[in-house]
C-alpha cells in the first residue's frame, strides 16, 4: 500500500460562513453576467454523471426567450452505489437550495423544485424546515424564488431528466424525444435547467471562492472535487470528497481490501475496471467519469454474478418504452444466462457484444445507451468468467 | 415563410422547412425509411427505434421519425451502422413476438410481418422471449379482442385512444420487461370506459388489436338452409370496401358490393341506407317536437339541445362520460338497430317469413357496431335484432375466401323491400352527413320548400377532420302550422372523433353554448373513418372516402330522406306515423349513464 494518501476535501460538506444565506445575499449583488463568467471560468462540469458544462447549460436557457422558467435539482439518487446526495441533503441543504436559487436569478426563473427520490421521504422534514429558514430568508433579499419539493416514487428512471419532467407533470416516467432539450422546453414544455445535488452545491462553492481558487482542484478536463460514494469489498466503505482525476491503483490502494479484482465506476451503468487496467485509469471526464458510485470487488467475487444484476436491474428499471432497451436488455440477461449454462455457445457472447452496441448507439434514452458500458467492460474483460 | 434549412441525404442535397423532421425530409426525396410506432394521424413517439439512420459526426443514430432537420445536416439511411441496427431493432421484436403468423388474424396485412420479409431476418439472431411471458389474450368484448402476444408496445393505440378520442381507455402498465399496454386495473375491454370505436385497431401494425370476427357464424348461417340470411349495408362500406380487396382509396364499388353478397349467397340484400333514411324522419320530427315543447309549450323538462344517436361508439362514450346529458340524446335507435328491429317484424310479415328463422347479418364500417347489436336494449322484435355485425375488412377477407374476383363483378341492384336509398341516407358515412340529410328533411317539412342551398348541398354543415364546425340555418316563411319557428336561427354543430365530441359536450354541459341540434360521430371523419375500415388509415385515404360518398350523393335519382318511396310506404303499411306507437316500440330506445371507473 502506498504511503500517500489522496487528498481529502472538504469543499462539499464543509462550514463555509455563520451568516446563513450568506453566500447567495453576497451573489446576488453580482450581475448574471459576472455569475456565468465565474461558472465559466471554473470548468464546473454535471456531478450527475454526464458532465455537460454547467455555465454552458445555464447560459443557454438563460438565453431563451419564455414567460416562464424553471430550475430543477434532481435528487432522484438512482444510480446502484451511489448514496452521496443523501449525505449532502442531509447535511447542507442549505448549500444546495443556495444553488438553486442563484440559478434561478441567473436563468430568470420563476421557480425552483426538487426532485427527491421516493425512499428520501424520511428526510422531507428536514428538509422542509430548511425551506422554511430559505423562504424566509429569500424574503429578506427580495428574492421571489420559492423552492417546492416534490418526490418520486421509485422508478430509477425518473432520474433520466426528461422522464423526471414527465412524471413531475403527472404522466408516466417515461423519457422523451431530444430535442427539444431542457433548455429550450424542459418542464411544462418551459425553459428548464436540471442540475445535480452536488453540481448546484458546487456552484456556490465557486461562488465563495472564486474560479482560481476553485480550479486549483481536479485536472484540465476535470475541475474541483467530487464526492464519492465507496462501497463493496472495501475496509473503509463510505461518504469521500475527493480531488477528480485521481489514478484509480492510488484510489484502490487506499480504499481497497489488498486484493481487488475490479472496480465498478460510476454504477451500474458505468464501466468495469479490471486490475491490470488499474494504472493507466483516471477517474474524471478525461477518463472514466462518474456520478459518484465506485464499487469496489476482490476477488472472491464473481464478475458473471455482477454482470447478470446489473441487468436484472435494468431489464426492471427500462421504462419500457423502447426497443432496444426493453427487449436488448432481457436479451443480454437471458444471453449470459443461457451462454453459462452451455446452452448457447460461447460465440454467442459477441453476438450480445453487437446487441450492446446496437443498444448504444439506437436507444432513446441514457438508460438503454449505458447498459453496453458495464456488459462491454465486464464481458470483455472477464470473458472466462462468463462461460465457465 | 418557413425558414430553410439545408441537408444531405444519401448523397442528394435538399431544402426543406425548418422543423420538418429527416423522415419527412427523406420521403420528399422518395427515400422510404422504414418505421413501426409513426402514424401520421399521431403525434410521434420515437420508442420502437425502426427509423434510425445515421448522421455524420454524430455517434448515435437519431430516430428519422422524431429528429428535426438541421443546418449541413448529412444523413446515411442505408449505411452499414444502420442496417445492423435496424436489424437487430426488428429481431428484438420478433423475439417478443408471438410470430405465429399463419394463426394471426392480421397474416398479410402485418406492418411487423411486412418489415420481417423486407430485412429477411430468417436467422433468429436471438432468444425466443415469448415463452417466459405470461401473454393474455382479452377476449370478453364482443368488439375488439386483444392480443398481448402481438403486441410491439408502439403505444399507436395509447396515442388514438388518447390523442384521438380523450377515451385513455388504452394505457401503459409497469416498467421494463413488464411494460405492457392495459387498462384501467387491467380489466377487460368490455369493463371499461372503451367506446369500442376501433380506432386503435385501425391503427395497430400488428394483430395486438383486432375485431372480433363472426365470419364462420355468418358462413355457418348462410349454408343452413333453413335460415333466411338478410344482409344489411352500411353507407361508409360501400365507398372503402375496394380498398380491402385491392382497389385505390375513393372508389364507389356499391354495385359490385351487392353482387358479391348474392354471389356470397346471402338471401336478401339490404340496404341500411333505407333505414338512415326513416332515422331522418323520426329524428326530424324529434328535434321539431323538442323545439315545439321548448317554445311553445316552455316545457323546462325538454332537453336542448338535442344529440344524434346514430354512432355507438358515441353513445357508449356519452354513457360513461356526459351521463348528466343523455335526455340530450335522440331517442332514435341507429339506422343499424332500426334495420334489425325491422327485419324480424315488418321484413318477415310482408315476405312471409317466420323472423325465428331470420338471421340478420349487417355490414359496418364500425366495430362499435358488434357491441351495440349485443345490447341488452336492442331486442325490440322479440329476437336479437342483428345478430351479427361484420366489418367492412370481415366483408373483404369472405370475399377473398369465396375465390371472388371483386373488380370484375357486374353491378347489381339491393333487394326490395328495405333495399331502397337516397343521397341523403348516403352522406350519414361522413361527418355532417346526418346534419344535412336532417335539414334537406326538416326544412321542407316546415316551410314547403327546399333548403335554400345550391343543389341540396348544405355545405356549411359538411364537417372537416380535426374540427368543430358550427352553423346557423335561418327559418323563413314558415306553414301556419310550424309559425313559432317563423324567422328562428337553427344553430347546429358537427364534430367528429370523441376529442371534439368532448368538448362540444363540455360547452353544453357548462352551458357555454347555445345549440339545437348536435351531430357527433366517434370517429375521424365520420363512419367513413370508422374502426372497421380497410386499414390503413391517414388523411388522403379518409379525404378521397370523403370525395366518393358526395359523388355517390350527387349521382343519386332522389337525394331527399322523405321521399325515399319505401319510407313513404313503410308509415303507409306500417309504422303509421313518424314518433307513432309502432315507432316508440321499435326504433327508439333509451341508455343509461355508466360510471368512469
Amino acid at each position: 500500500m502506498s504511503e500517500q494518501t489522496l487528498k481529502r476535501v472538504d469543499l462539499i460538506f464543509g462550514e463555509y460562513s455563520n451568516e446563513k444565506y450568506k453566500i447567495l445575499a453576497d451573489t446576488m449583488k453580482r450581475s448574471n453576467e459576472d455569475i456565468l463568467k465565474d461558472l465559466l471560468d471554473s470548468g464546473l462540469r454535471g456531478r450527475g454523471g454526464a458532465g455537460f458544462p454547467t455555465a454552458m447549460k445555464w447560459k443557454f436557457t438563460a438565453d431563451t426567450i419564455s414567460d416562464e422558467k424553471f430550475v430543477i435539482c434532481n435528487a432522484d439518487e438512482g444510480e446502484p452505489g451511489t448514496f452521496k446526495d443523501r449525505e449532502i441533503l442531509l447535511r447542507v441543504p442549505r448549500k444546495v437550495f443556495s444553488g438553486m436559487a442563484i440559478c434561478g436569478k441567473v436563468i430568470g426563473a420563476s421557480k425552483g423544485y426538487m426532485y427527491l427520490r421516493g425512499e428520501y421521504r424520511f428526510m422531507l422534514p428536514e428538509l422542509m424546515k430548511e425551506l422554511d429558514i430559505y423562504h424566509e430568508h429569500a424574503k429578506n433579499l427580495g428574492l421571489n424564488f420559492p423552492i417546492e419539493i416534490r418526490l418520486g416514487s421509485g422508478a430509477y428512471i425518473c432520474g433520466e431528466e426528461s422522464a423526471l419532467f414527465e412524471s413531475m407533470e403527472g404522466g408516466r416516467g417515461e423519457p422523451r424525444n431530444k430535442p427539444p432539450y431542457p433548455t429550450t422546453s424542459g418542464f411544462m414544455k418551459k425553459p428548464t435547467v436540471i442540475n445535480n445535488v452536488e453540481t448546484f452545491v458546487n456552484v456556490l462553492m465557486i461562488m465563495r471562492l472564486g474560479p482560481n481558487q476553485y480550479k486549483k482542484l481536479g485536472t484540465t478536463d476535470s475541475r474541483g472535487s467530487k464526492v464519492f460514494s465507496v462501497s463493496g469489498d472495501t475496509p473503509i466503505p463510505g461518504i469521500y470528497e475527493l480531488e477528480l482525476g485521481m489514478p484509480l491503483d492510488r484510489f484502490v490502494d487506499e480504499f481497497g481490501d489488498g486484493d481487488t479484482k475490479a472496480v465498478q465506476v460510476g454504477g451500474a451503468s458505468g464501466f468495469c475496471v479490471p486490475r491490470k487496467k488499474f494504472k493507466d485509469t483516471v477517474i474524471g471526464f478525461e477518463g472514466v467519469p462518474t456520478g459518484g458510485s465506485m464499487m469496489i470487488f476482490n476477488s472472491s467475487r464473481s464478475m458473471y454474478n455482477v454482470l447478470h444484476n446489473y441487468l436484472k436491474f435494468f431489464e426492471e428499471e427500462s421504462c419500457g418504452q423502447c426497443t432496444p432497451c426493453r427487449v436488448g436488455c432481457q436479451q443480454l440477461r437471458k444471453g449470459i444466462v443461457a451462454v453459462k449454462k452451455g446452452e448457447k455457445k460461447a460465440v454467442y457472447l459477441d453476438q450480445l457484444m453487437k446487441l450492446s452496441e446496437s443498444m448504444k448507439i439506437t436507444a432513446k434514452c441514457g438508460l438503454g445507451q449505458s447498459v453496453a458500458n458495464s456488459f462491454s467492460s465486464i464481458v470483455n474483460n472477464f470473458k472466462e468468467e462468463m462461460i465457465y | 415563410m418557413a425558414k430553410k434549412i439545408n441537408l444531405t441525404i444519401d448523397g442528394i442535397n435538399v431544402t426543406v422547412d425548418e422543423g420538418k423532421t429527416i423522415l419527412e425530409a427523406a420521403r420528399d426525396l422518395n427515400i422510404h425509411i422504414p418505421t413501426l410506432c409513426y402514424h401520421e394521424d399521431l403525434c410521434v413517439a420515437g420508442n420502437c427505434r425502426v427509423c434510425v439512420v445515421e448522421q455524420e459526426k454524430v455517434k448515435s443514430l437519431p430516430a428519422a421519425c422524431a429528429m428535426p432537420v438541421s443546418e449541413g445536416m448529412v444523413i446515411h439511411t442505408n449505411s452499414m451502422k444502420v442496417r445492423m441496427a435496424r436489424k437487430h431493432i426488428v429481431e428484438l421484436l420478433l423475439s417478443e413476438h408471438n410470430a405465429d403468423c399463419t394463426k394471426c388474424y392480421k397474416n398479410g396485412n402485418c406492418e411487423l410481418q411486412g418489415l420481417a420479409s423486407q430485412m429477411l431476418t430468417g436467422d433468429h439472431l436471438f432468444l425466443d422471449l415469448v415463452p417466459d411471458k405470461q401473454y393474455t389474450i382479452d377476449m370478453f368484448n364482443s368488439a375488439i379482442i386483444k392480443d398481448d402476444s402481438r403486441c410491439i408496445r408502439c403505444q399507436r393505440c395509447v396515442r388514438t385512444c388518447e390523442e384521438l378520442q380523450s377515451v385513455s381507455a388504452l394505457g401503459v402498465a409497469y416498467k421494463g420487461d413488464k411494460m405492457k399496454i392495459s387498462t384501467f386495473f387491467e380489466n377487460s375491454m368490455l369493463e371499461v370506459v372503451c367506446t369500442n370505436c376501433g380506432q386503435c385497431v385501425n391503427r395497430c401494425p400488428t394483430g395486438a388489436l383486432i375485431e372480433r370476427n363472426y365470419i364462420d357464424q355468418v358462413w355457418d348461417a348462410i349454408y343452413d338452409p333453413t335460415k333466411h340470411v338478410v344482409v344489411q349495408t352500411a353507407p361508409a362500406v360501400r365507398i372503402a370496401l375496394g380498398e380491402a380487396l385491392g382497389m385505390a382509396p375513393g372508389n364507389i364499388v356499391t354495385g359490385r358490393m351487392v353482387a358479391a353478397l348474392k354471389r356470397l349467397g346471402f338471401d336478401s340484400v339490404l340496404d341500411t341506407d333505407f333505414t338512415a333514411d326513416l332515422t331522418i324522419i323520426e329524428e326530424g320530427h324529434e328535434l321539431l317536437t323538442r323545439l315545439k315543447k321548448a317554445l311553445v309549450d316552455k316545457d323546462p323538462n325538454v332537453a336542448l339541445p338535442m344529440a344524434t344517436s346514430c354512432s355507438p361508439g358515441w353513445i357508449k362514450f356519452i354513457e360513461h362520460t356526459f351521463p348528466e346529458l343523455l335526455p340530450n340524446l335522440s331517442t332514435c335507435k341507429s339506422p343499424q338497430q332500426m334495420f334489425g328491429a325491422l327485419v324480424k317484424t315488418y321484413f318477415a310479415q310482408k315476405r312471409k317469413i317466420d323472423p325465428k328463422n331470420i338471421v340478420s347479418v349487417s355490414i359496418m364500417p364500425c366495430t362499435a357496431k358488434k357491441f351495440e347489436a349485443n345490447r341488452p336494449e336492442m331486442r325490440s322484435s322479440g329476437y336479437k335484432d342483428v345478430d351479427f355485425v361484420l366489418t367492412t375488412r370481415e366483408l373483404g377477407i369472405m370475399i377473398k375466401q369465396a375465390g371472388l374476383e371483386f373488380e370484375a363483378l357486374p353491378e347489381e341492384k339491393f333487394d326490395s323491400i328495405m333495399g331502397s336509398s337516397t343521397g341523403a341516407a348516403v352522406i350519414f358515412g361522413s361527418t355532417g352527413g346526418v346534419m344535412e340529410a336532417a335539414l334537406r328533411t326538416a326544412y321542407e317539412i316546415v316551410t314547403g320548400r327546399e333548403v335554400p342551398f345550391d343543389g341540396l348541398n348544405i355545405t356549411p354543415v359538411r364537417g372537416t377532420e380535426g374540427e368543430v364546425r358550427e352553423a346557423a340555418i335561418k327559418i323563413e316563411k314558415v306553414k301556419p302550422e310550424w309559425s313559432f319557428l317563423e324567422g328562428v336561427e337553427l344553430k347546429c354543430v358537427v364534430a367528429n372523433g370523441l376529442a371534439h365530441a368532448k368538448t362540444v359536450m363540455q360547452n353544453v354541459r357548462d352551458g357555454k353554448a347555445n345549440y339545437h341540434f348536435i351531430e357527433i360521430m366517434a370517429c375521424p371523419g365520420g363512419c367513413l373513418g370508422g374502426g372497421g375500415q380497410p386499414i390503413p388509415t391517414n388523411k388522403d385515404i379518409r379525404s378521397k372516402r370523403k370525395m366518393a360518398i358526395y359523388e355517390e350523393d350527387m349521382g343519386m335519382p332522389i337525394r331527399k330522406s322523405h321521399e325515399n318511396p319505401e319510407v313513404v310506404a313503410i308509415y303507409k303499411d306500417f309504422l303509421e306515423k313518424p314518433l307513432g306507437h309502432k315507432s316508440h316500440e321499435l326504433l327508439h330506445t333509451q341508455y343509461t349513464p355508466r360510471k368512469r371507473y
